[in-house]
């Protein structure tokens, strides 16, 4: 646990407009933290708040730097805060080209050494339009000359503020890929807000939920979105998170085998290549419990597991089945008719029934 | 010289040194300003704005005669400068420029004060963002997008301040080479039944205005091409 220490810790309280927002958020210092939760639950206003553009009470600190503490006054403005800051809307000077936006942080920075900076713009994808003005770009190029511009300022905390949300199918599917990419050799914290939980599986390491103002779980993003105590408002995100290798692709069905510690799952082929980690969300919706492996069934995919609890779910129809799969935690939602007609309870065996299309595009 | 007599050349210049000096003067002074009735949430906000905008609704002679009262040697201000060992600054090019400043006031805080309130606080947030300290992000961030506002009141400063008469005939007076411009001699060319160096006289305001907006207007469009 000495390494969280070093990692961002944020205890404030304030006000914006109706909403009073009051968080508790200690990061570890490295990989991506996913700020959940439903629109209007404040992760904006929370980010700003961390960045030091938003004026809250309380206390931030950041690895050995105090950035702010409102007890003894303490408030170390955005630009001194070493931030990579990626708003919603790409935000580019339209009074520069977009070389010009990429080196505004860069040169303030003093064009650090270990920075690539050649390298970030390949990796974005940002040399053609180097040249060009801003207000020609499309919303997606837009977006990547904003991230690299927020990487190129040699940040020691990122921060994206759902930076995919004002982008359409591709143009999404695209940027996605390269943060997962990025991800990958990512140096620095990253905080990525969004309330798309399919982006958040796919890119967090770490998780924090919050609703109304306030944070009401954070964790491992494996172990939080699978907790049965989330408040209602989250419940399309529950599920497991499974991350595995890719071992085979079946040219004629279009689908890969992907192998994790709970077995193995068929899905749709998107371009996976055998041997790369995939990450996959098994929604609580779509797994079916059964006693034994079933023959004749359409469901391609049936693993082994355990039950290990089971908790109420929003409607009073349904409950909540917490299950391990050889270490995985899976999760499914089933009629407490069925829990009750299987003579289902905790610790008994049984097969998770997951349909490949559910685990699809 | 058949077209302009001496003096008519006298009161041009004038008319000129006495625009730049003060368009150059609100542009410094104006812009602080405007950068604060944009952003303060101070509850100043309203009555300065309206102090600011009071010349466009009050009639110069007005603006003229106050300042005239005040700055005269029984005035507030112009005892103080008494007191202060200067010179008075009623009839003479110094109390023109002050009066001036005031006059023209409005023309050149506003469009800085609507340019400035267009941009909005995204980009000095990114800006601040990227490292950019508040002085490096105003000069770097906020200036440049406020170009065409402040072009606009560098016209219309200049403008206001070549065409005014109201407030020159009450402090300024009608001095040759101190306080007689442009529009003070054009009055009294057509007093003198001169109607033809008055014309003149107007023409060369007519041309100097003309140029100003078509200039600022080719600027504009060069620096902001229309996608």
């Amino acid at each position: 646990m000495t390494e969280a220490l070093h990692g961002l810790d944020a205890r404030l309280s304030w006000r914006r407009g109706d909403l009073a927002l009051d968080i508790d958020i200690a990061l570890p210092p490295r990989g991506i933290t996913a700020l959940f939760g439903p629109s209007g639950a404040g992760k904006t206003s929370c980010l700003r708040a961390i960045a030091g553009l938003e004026r809250a009470e309380g206390r931030v600190s950041f690895g050995h730097q105090m950035w702010q503490d409102s007890a003894s006054r303490v408030f170390v403005p955005p630009h001194r805060r070493k931030l990579g800051y990626v708003f919603q809307e790409a935000s580019l000077f339209s009074h520069h080209t977009v070389e010009g936006n990429l080196d505004y942080g860069y040169r303030r920075a003093g064009r650090p050494a270990h920075l690539d900076r050649e390298g970030l713009i390949d990796r974005f994808g940002v040399r053609p339009l180097l040249k060009r003005r801003v207000s020609g770009l499309s919303g997606g190029e837009r977006q990547r000359v904003s991230m690299a511009r927020a990487l190129l300022s040699d940040p020691a905390l990122l921060l994206f503020d759902e930076p995919l949300s004002a982008l359409d199918g591709t143009a999404r599917s695209d940027l996605l890929g390269c943060l997962e990419d990025l991800h990958a050799t990512l140096q620095v914290p990253m905080i990525y807000v969004s309330h798309n939980v399919d982006e958040v599986s796919r890119l967090a390491d770490h998780l924090v939920l919050m609703e109304a103002g306030h944070v009401v779980a954070q964790g491992p993003l494996q172990a939080t979105l699978t907790r049965l105590d989330l408040p209602p408002a989250l419940g399309e995100a529950v599920g497991a998170v499974i991350e595995g290798e890719v071992v085979g692709y079946d040219a004629h069905d279009q689908l890969i085998g992907l192998a994790f510690a709970g077995g193995h799952l068929w899905l749709p082929y998107r371009h996976e290549v055998v041997g790369q980690t995939l990450r996959c969300r098994i929604g609580a919706r779509d797994v079916v419990l059964t006693h034994a492996p079933q023959e004749g069934s359409s469901a391609l995919n049936q693993i082994p597991c355990r039950i290990v609890a089971m908790a109420d779910a929003d409607h009073p129809s349904q409950c909540l089945v917490q299950l391990d799969a050889g270490g995985c935690t899976l999760l499914a939602r089933i009629t407490r008719r069925s829990w009750h007609a299987l003579g289902l309870e905790p610790g008994g065996e049984v097969w998770a029934q997951v349909k490949a299309v559910a685990l699809g595009p | 010289m058949t077209l302009l007599s001496d003096q008519d050349l006298q009161a041009l210049g004038l008319t000129l040194r006495l625009a730049t000096t003060v368009t150059a003067l609100l542009l410094l002074l104006g812009t602080p300003l405007a950068w604060w009735l944009a952003h303060t949430h101070s509850r100043w906000r309203r009555p300065v704005a309206a102090v600011v905008a009071l010349p466009l609704v009050l009639p110069p002679t007005v603006l003229g005669f106050y300042l005239l009262m005040l700055l005269g040697p029984d005035g507030a201000v112009g005892r103080l400068i008494a007191a202060l060992g200067l010179s008075a600054l009623p009839f003479t090019f110094k109390g023109l420029m002050v009066a001036s400043m005031l006059y023209s006031l409005p023309f050149v805080v506003q469009p800085l004060n609507n340019a400035f309130e267009a941009i909005g606080n995204r980009p000095m947030e990114v800006a601040s963002c990227l490292g950019a300290g508040p002085l490096d992000r105003f000069l770097t961030v906020a200036l440049p997008l406020a170009l065409p506002g402040i072009l606009t009141a560098t016209v219309l400063g200049f403008a206001h301040t070549v065409g005014e008469f109201g407030v020159v005939l009450m402090i300024g007076g009608n001095i040759p080479g101190q306080t007689r411009v442009l529009s003070m001699r054009i009055y009294d060319h057509v007093q003198a039944g001169e109607y033809h160096q008055a014309n003149v006289l107007s023409l060369c305001l007519l041309v100097v205005s003309f140029t100003a907006l078509l200039a600022m207007s080719l600027l504009r469009t060069r620096r902001y091409p229309r996608d």
